[in-house]
């Protein structure tokens, strides 16, 4: 069930696009990302219901984005960049290192269910090689003392 | 006539703004595509179809295009079998296969899968992918389509039909990159009416026939014959296919004007009453107490016996043929015949026909209903009485830029994609009169839901509001007047508006409001079209013969029934003597004297007059177990074989009623032959013949005669394609998939070649009857008006004996406005007990908004009305389930 | 970043002002003579662009803007970086670009991870509402705009612009087919313009300074500046604005700082992912579309990638097409089908399970993924650098064969 602070957000959503309710939907699932970390069934259920859509027409537009996550992921997700500059500069040392010193494997959630793991496609950050995103924050310039200062602080 | 040059040499091709592949498929060119479907146009997505063009004759290294996506153009240098574009084409297939399991030997679609015929055709042989294939979960679809994900080749065509042509939403594509996934969003039924299309659909085995699954059989060791659908009046042709003496399936017959590709699943899964355990498969005779198999000798004895008895009367049936009817007819005497109905659904009919010919417009073909501009529907719910029409008025609903609009736009007219994303669903006019809810209700422009004469009211005030010589509507509400002021403008302005109007409602007054309508719409000037909806396969057969009445046939001592199923034992409770011609053992069955097992659609041959006055023949597409015989075949034997072959009967039947004169053309005669050969109903490749019957005899069985076609069943005869209306099974070299009609077609997408409109009813610009005004409907206090609510799966009685569409039945109900509910004080789910001229129905009780104030929607089919609908009855709740 | 008042003190929206004295067709005008063509990769007239667009009152409306800043391609960050650090001047150019095709509404589309990009345009939004730049009747000229900031949940193919229309009318973000161009049905099916986030922020300074002037900071045919960027083993990754047709060699050594203490350069990719190498010999090259084009590469979107003699450049592109394979959109077969076993083919050649013909696969490829054989130009991109890496790496590609793996991965392991 949405709460009705995740209704009104999607309902502002459908109005800021104007007549055109199917818009509004990958901002309807964020909404509910937002909160939940991931979009269930029940959840897009919801969301079909509040956009006049049916699940599977809003199904097929959520599993084509890889950032909304259709199935449980723990409580901060971090998506490691695995395109080219950061393939260059450092992806395999830092995954390696999460691997070896924090537990992390990609595409999977660690058993206390704090961190997942995802690799995503270059963050725009190749300047800052190698990167990730942390929660919906970028972090540039990583190496493996930054990776676990960074990742202590998420518990 | 433009010219285009393929592979260096010229050809002539017919027709402005088509695409470069349909061109190709047109002149015969083997072109292979899978994205591309003639009805539902080009997307460009699979890029199977690419050819090259060359600018100019310098140009010598031309340039890769998709066929489907190029527009053919007067000049146009192009070439199929350039080495390169060859190539391309088979690392298509190449691609393709990289994930395909390869499973051909036991998937469902082996031998008349398309893409097996397409990697034939491009030569691509050897596997050269080495690594691993992905795989995926299939889904539970329901009891008519299966799923088999692994097989896909991600052609899109699935969704395309189904969401984009059909407008269901419960069908889409998950993921993205080589993880597309089509499905539903969780296991379940699939909702469309039309799901089982998706089985010809789908070019690969991902959509398969789960009832042909179950007692399954190859393509080729089917006998297939052409066949027209029985299961509503629409007439949609199809391809039933036996074998071993049971029917198997039944897939879509291409007929440009009626159905074209698709057909409802009613129609595609209804025939397994065919096969049922109920059917009479040898003469029955009563002794005593009990029925009891008997020859036919005995039995046509008996017959006669019963027959001499007493006053008779033949009562004949809208789901009969026209020949087994007029067979009866001649048994009994005209005056002694009745046409099956009772009086009041007659009348309906009658007004139809009536209705058709005061038309001055011309029929519209299903192709011109899909183009109407401007829709007005009058008491049908499409879907549920005429499920053909429901999808093509989807398409007419649609708006398609004209070719000016488009090109303006800089959209090729055979975009698919792009027309959608132009339009954005934009709609032209769909005005809907209807008495609840339907499935259009979404597309409509507006829409009125009222009892029948409420809508017959608003009919008439569109027509004066277009015609003011036509009656004035003095005491309309404000609602319906500015609802009358919208229908009379957009219908007035349209370029190809059409009406739409049925018997379902039960109405005379709405059919002769809509006869007023059109006559007001034709002296605005706006050559209107008419399509009817009749409810049964032959009910315009019927009406054209006439005949007396259901009432006052039971009257009668003596009954001679055809296909008792559509009457009830209460009907014809008077009787004292029957005698049925059944295919199925039914109710009154059980009390006749005697009954003779009578030829299902699939076991005989005839003609059907269908609702747009159509004259269809049907093929015997296997010769049953038993002594099963046509009905007119038991009535000639009675009558001591007057009629030598079905021609004969024809010939009679033509001499006798002229009306019917034209439904000799609907297929060539008996004695027709193609290079001098009949054509057989069986592919060539048949296999396992001998086998079938080899604990009887080693050497294969001579095939029996047909002496009512020019269809064999053999394997043997004519290899060469036979006129349309005798089209057995799509087939041609190379092209074993249903895909294979291209190739039948004067061009893709157009008419099968020598195809037939063979026309009974035909617009005659006849005086329309008068239509009063009816008055304002009042609701009673003490009772609701119960009108009919119909059901795809449900009201029609023979498909009910299908399992998976007695399984999607809804239970019976009576549905009622809310606030109906409230005044009567029922509640959901509590039962209510209905009241119609002696008896009384135990119902539940659904309410529903769309149901007008005072009405009650009554489940038709799936409980025994005694009266025609509409009725008042009485309604009494309190009851609890 | 700079707030309004600081942008406007230092002559923001003197472009607008400028623009909003003039006609639609004058505007466009400005910019078809400046000769700024598109940053978003695929180098077309600014100006003649906008020029398909119907004007006038027999136009049909409402019309649009959308800004493309999904910039998703690896090797690529010059637009967040133009949007973090400048926003008012990316809004400056939407509400000239939209008067200059008289659009009444503007979307910024933008990729989800760029989010401290997307609240300082928000913000600058807001700014800009409030001071009357944008809105109802802006600076009393009658024309009036809003724009709302769309931000993405990941996919490139949603930066090819009409996936990005499918994306913003709530659809699976699949491409369209072109003809016909978003220009005459594009977002609801309206006349729409796609444009860069770069390019635009070309705009407001064509329009305050003139055609002339934006030609001259050009050394080349190609109006103004350029965001150049490098990224890789360099010593001073990062992005900088350089006239139009600055040589390679001056971006990497002058702004890049060169090659990082114990690496050689080996090639490059000038202008993200979807480009074809060049190598060292082709430093002398000055970045403008017609010399990258002539030799044999696209400008794209001038960021650089270094290749470096201690990357093994078939891992490289199994990073590269493991990218376009996972982004492909999955709506063709060339592209859906033919990305995943090129991948496959590069991890065998790495994992030492390669074989010769593998070599003549990804070649094969490399021709059949190619413009016009695929439906949108992201396999066709994918296809540039395994191409010129076939070509000027073919002996690395052979020793995974012949050394049965990758010599780099052998030499890490000694
Ligand atoms: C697969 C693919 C991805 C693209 N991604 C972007 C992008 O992220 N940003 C962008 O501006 N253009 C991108 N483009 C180019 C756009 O389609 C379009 O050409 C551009 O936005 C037009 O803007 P411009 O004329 O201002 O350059 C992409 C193209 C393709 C084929
Ligand atoms: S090339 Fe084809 S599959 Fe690939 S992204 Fe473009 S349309 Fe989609
Ligand atoms: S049939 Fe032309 S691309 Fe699919």
């Amino acid at each position: 069930m949405l709460t009705e602070q995740e209704r009104h957000e999607i309902d502002e959503e459908v109005a800021a696009v104007r007549g055109h309710a199917r818009a509004a939907v990958v901002e309807a699932l964020k909404v509910v990302q937002r909160r939940r970390g991931w979009v269930s069934d029940d959840d897009l259920r919801d969301v079909a219901a509040c956009l006049g859509m049916t699940p599977a027409e809003v199904d097929a537009v959520a599993t084509f984005y890889n950032k909304i996550f259709r199935r449980r992921v723990g409580r901060h997700v971090l998506l490691i960049c695995d395109s080219v500059s950061c393939w260059i500069v450092g992806y395999h040392a830092l995954l390696e290192h999460l691997r070896a010193r924090w537990g992390l494997e990609l595409g999977a959630t660690t058993a206390d269910d704090r961190f997942t793991l995802l690799p995503v496609a270059c963050l725009g950050l190749c300047e800052q090689a190698p990167a990730m995103l942390l929660d919906g924050e970028l972090y540039g310039n990583l190496t493996p003392a930054r990776l676990d200062a960074i990742l202590a602080t998420h518990e | 006539m433009p010219a285009i040059i393929i592979d260096g040499k010229e050809y002539r091709y017919e027709g402005e703004g088509r695409n470069l592949l349909e061109v190709c498929l047109s002149l015969g060119f083997a072109v292979p595509y899978f994205c591309w479907h003639p009805a539902m146009h080009a997307v460009g997505a699979c890029r199977q179809c690419a050819v090259k063009v060359f600018t100019d004759e310098t140009d010598t290294r031309g340039k890769i295009v998709m066929s489907c996506m190029t527009a053919a153009a007067d000049g146009m240098r192009v070439a199929i079998h350039d080495p390169e574009v060859a190539d391309f084409r088979a690392r298509v297939i190449e691609w393709l296969m990289v994930n395909h399991p390869h499973d051909c030997a036991v998937c469902d679609e082996g031998g008349e899968c398309h893409l097996q015929d397409m990697t034939v055709m491009t030569g691509h042989v050897s596997r050269r992918y080495r690594f691993d294939k992905r795989t995926y979960r299939n889904q539970e679809l329901g009891p008519f389509v299966h799923h088999e994900m692994n097989r896909c080749i991600q052609c899109y065509r699935c969704v395309r039909f189904y969401r984009d042509y059909a407008g269901g939403r419960d069908l889409e594509v998950f993921g993205a990159h080589d993880h597309v996934y089509f499905g539903r969003f969780a296991d379940g039924v699939l909702e469309s009416p039309f799901s089982g299309n998706l089985v010809e659909v789908c070019p690969t085995g991902v959509f398969t026939d789960k009832v042909f699954k179950e007692q399954y059989a190859r393509k080729w060791d089917l006998a297939t014959a052409p066949s027209v659908c029985t299961l509503c009046g629409h007439g949609c042709n199809i391809l039933p296919g036996a074998r071993d003496g049971t029917l198997r399936r039944v897939r879509n017959r291409y007929h440009h004007a009626v159905n074209g590709y698709f057909i409802c699943d009613r129609g595609r899964y209804g025939f397994q009453f065919v096969n049922s355990e109920f059917r009479v498969r040898t003469p029955l005779l009563r002794d005593g107490g009990t029925l009891r198999a008997a020859s036919a000798d005995e039995a046509l004895a008996r017959v006669r016996t019963v027959l001499a008895e007493g006053t008779v009367a033949g009562i004949g049936s809208p789901r009969a043929s026209v020949e087994a009817n007029y067979a009866l007819r001649a048994l009994v005497g005209a005056e002694r015949f009745c046409h099956g109905l009772p009086e009041k659904e007659f009348t309906l009919l009658e007004a139809l026909v009536a209705l058709m010919r005061s038309a001055r417009t011309p029929f519209p073909t299903l192709p011109e209903v899909e183009r109407a501009d401007a829709v007005i529907i009058l008491g049908e719910d499409l879907a549920n009485t005429a499920p053909r029409l429901e999808l093509a008025l989807r398409q007419a609903a649609r708006i398609v830029p004209d070719e000016l609009e488009a090109a303006a736009l800089g959209v090729l007219p055979f975009d698919d994609a792009a027309l959608r994303a132009a339009t954005q669903g934009g709609t032209h006019p769909l005005f809907l009169a209807v008495t609840g809810a339907t499935s259009l209700d979404a597309m409509a422009t507006a829409r009125c839901r009222a009892v029948p004469d409420e809508l017959a009211r608003l009919a008439l005030a569109v027509a004066h509001r277009l015609d003011p010589s036509a009656p004035a509507v003095t005491d309309l509400g404000a609602d319906a007047a500015a609802l009358a002021d919208r229908i009379a403008d957009a219908l007035r302005t349209a370029k190809r508006p059409l009406l739409i109007c049925g018997a379902s409602a039960g109405s005379p007054a709405l059919i002769a409001a809509a006869g007023q309508l059109l006559r007001a719409l034709d002296t605005a000037g706006t050559a209107p079209m008419l399509r009817v909806v009749a409810p049964a396969c032959d009910s315009m057969g019927v009406a054209l013969l006439g005949g007396i009445s259901l009432e006052e046939a039971a009257r009668a001592d003596t009954l001679i029934i055809l296909d008792s199923e559509q009457l009830s034992a209460a009907q014809v409770a008077g009787a004292t003597h029957i005698i049925c011609l059944d295919s199925l053992l039914t109710e009154i069955g059980e009390r006749a004297e005697v009954v003779l097992p009578a030829a299902t659609f699939a076991e005989s041959g005839g003609t059907l007059v269908n609702s747009d006055g159509l004259a269809q023949r049907f093929f015997q597409v296997f010769v049953p177990e038993g002594d099963i015989r046509e009905s007119w075949r038991w009535i000639a034997e009675i009558l001591g074989q007057p009629w030598a072959n079905l021609d004969a009967l024809l010939a009679e039947i033509a001499a006798e009623l002229p009306v019917f004169a034209p439904m000799r053309e609907a297929a060539p005669p008996a004695d027709y032959r193609l290079d001098g050969q009949k054509i057989p109903r069986q592919s060539p490749r048949c296999s396992g013949r001998t086998a079938m019957t080899a604990h009887v005899s080693v050497h294969e069985p001579v095939p029996p005669d047909d002496p009512d076609s020019p269809l064999a069943f053999s394997m043997e005869g004519a290899s060469g394609q036979p006129p349309a209306p005798l089209v057995p099974r799509f087939w041609a070299p190379g092209w074993n998939s249903v895909q294979a009609v291209n190739t039948f077609q004067e061009e893709v997408g157009g008419p099968l070649r020598e195809g037939v409109l063979c026309r009974v009813i035909v617009p005659a610009g006849s005086a329309p009857p008068a239509a009063p005004v009816p008055p304002a409907f009042v609701p009673r206090e003490d009772a609701l008006l119960i009108l009919p609510a119909y059901h795809l799966f449900g009201s029609e009685p023979l498909s009910l004996l299908t399992p998976g569409i007695a399984a999607l039945a809804p239970a019976p109900y009576l549905a009622l406005h809310p606030a109906d509910a409230a005044r009567l004080g029922v509640t959901v789910g509590s039962m209510v007990t209905v009241t119609l001229g002696e008896t009384a129905l135990t119902l539940p009780v659904v309410p529903r908004e769309d149901v007008p104030r005072g009405a009650g929607l009554l489940s038709v089919g799936l409980v025994e009305t005694p009266d025609a609908l509409p009725a008042w009855g009485a309604v009494r709740g309190g009851a609890h389930a | 970043m700079p707030d309004l008042r600081e942008y406007a003190g230092a002559g923001g929206y003197a472009g607008l002002r400028a623009a909003l004295k003039m006609t639609p067709t004058e505007v466009q005008g400005m910019v078809k003579a400046a000769n700024l063509r598109g940053r978003g990769g695929a180098g077309f007239p600014t100006g003649v662009k906008w020029g398909a667009v119907p004007l006038g009152p027999a136009a049909r409306r409402p019309k649009y803007l959308v800004v493309n800043a999904d910039e998703m391609e690896p090797g690529v960050m010059k637009d967040r970086l133009l949007m973090e650090g400048n926003p008012h001047q990316l809004i400056e150019g939407i509400i000239i670009a939209a008067h200059a095709i008289e659009a009444e509404h503007a979307f910024i589309f933008i990729r989800l991870a760029y989010r401290e990009a997307a609240e300082r345009l928000r913000r600058a939004i807001a700014e800009a509402t409030a001071h009357g730049y944008l809105g109802e009747n802006i600076l009393g000229s009658g024309f009036s705009l809003d724009i709302r900031v769309h931000r993405s949940a990941g996919r490139y193919i949603c930066g090819e612009e009409t996936a990005l229309l499918n994306a913003l009318e709530g659809k699976r973000p699949i491409p369209r087919a072109k003809p016909p161009f978003p220009q005459t049905v594009g977002l609801w099916g309206q006349p729409t313009v796609v444009n860069n986030v770069e390019t635009l922020c070309n705009v407001p300074h064509i329009l305050r300074n003139g055609p002339e002037w934006f030609r001259g900071l050009s050394r080349s045919a190609d109006g103004g500046t350029k965001l150049y960027g490098a990224s890789g083993r360099v010593r001073r990754p990062g992005a900088w604005e350089l006239p139009m047709g600055t040589p390679l060699r001056e971006i990497l050594e002058a702004h890049a700082g060169g090659m990082e203490e114990g690496y050689q350069l080996r090639g490059l990719l000038p202008g993200g992912a979807s480009t074809d190498f060049l190598t060292p010999a082709h430093l002398d090259l000055p970045m403008d579309f017609a010399s990258v084009m002539g030799a044999g590469s696209r400008l794209g979107t001038g960021t650089i990638v270094v290749l470096d003699d201690r990357t093994c450049p078939v891992s490289l592109l199994i990073s590269l097409e493991q990218f376009f394979a996972r982004e492909s959109c999955g709506w063709c077969t060339p592209c859906r089908e033919g990305l995943p076993w090129v991948v496959r083919l590069l991890r065998a050649l790495e994992d030492g399970d390669g074989r010769q013909e593998d070599i003549a696969r990804l070649e094969e490829h490399t021709r059949l993924l190619g413009p016009g054989r695929t439906f949108c130009a992201l396999a066709p991109g994918a296809m540039e650098p395994l191409q010129s890496a076939l070509h000027y790496f073919r002996e690395d590609f052979t020793r995974h064969v012949t050394e049965r793996g990758c010599p780099w991965r052998k030499e890490l392991v000694v």
